[in-house]
């Protein structure tokens, strides 16, 4: 199982630095919205993966709480970054 | 603990990281934000669900397994919510090029 651990840890690392590498260079704020979000269900992958393993199953409801988090926080996001691009705009 | 619901949960595991992973690599490889939105949702969608169901098997009771299918659940509904609040508001905001779109339905005149 040690090999699964950290085959799949390794893949979900990687794609957690392709899509800091998105936050990173945008190049809109929406992009980085995106990718806010995108970690935020990396990270749920990457608690559940470790679960697997290491047989902790008290970090399910972690699990719930990160992903309400992350959907909460980039759809307002989301609605925040447009007021400010319209309000740019009529300026 | 069974040899072959192991062997189950590890091959779901590993596929679940490895859609993660594409997702991730379309993220960062597709040329605009709407495509890249798609990359964003629907690979992660898939990969988080193969992971929890890898994770499922393991957890050893249904009063332990119920969070993550609510996880599940969560997830399907809020991942296209979230593409949509972002997309919208992209376009709105005219971050997207309408030369990249086929067919606009929304009405407007950008």
């Amino acid at each position: 199982m040690s090999i699964v651990y950290a085959a799949a840890l390794a893949l979900l690392g990687a794609a957690f630095l392709m899509t800091g590498a998105r936050l990173v260079r945008g190049p809109s704020t929406f992009d980085r919205i995106m990718a806010l979000d995108v970690l935020a269900v990396l990270l749920v992958s990457g608690i559940a993966v470790h679960t697997a393993v290491v047989d902790e199953t008290a970090n399910a409801t972690v699990l719930v709480v990160i992903a309400l988090m992350g959907f909460v926080g980039s759809v307002s996001a989301a609605h925040l970054a447009a007021a400010r691009a319209e309000r740019r705009e009529r300026a | 603990m069974s040899a072959a619901a192991d062997v189950v949960s590890a091959v779901l595991l590993l596929a679940g990281a490895g859609f993660c992973a594409v997702g991730a690599l379309g993220m960062l490889r597709f040329p605009d934000l709407l495509t890249r939105l798609h990359a964003a949702t629907k690979p992660q969608t898939i990969g988080l669900l193969l992971v929890l169901a890898g994770l499922a098997p393991r957890t050893g009771s249904v009063s332990s397994a119920t969070p993550l299918l609510l996880v599940a659940v969560f997830q399907l509904i809020t991942a296209p919510v979230t593409a949509q609040t972002i997309a919208g508001a992209a376009y709105r905001s005219g971050v997207v090029d309408p030369a990249t779109l086929t067919l606009d339905e929304t009405g407007r005149t950008t």
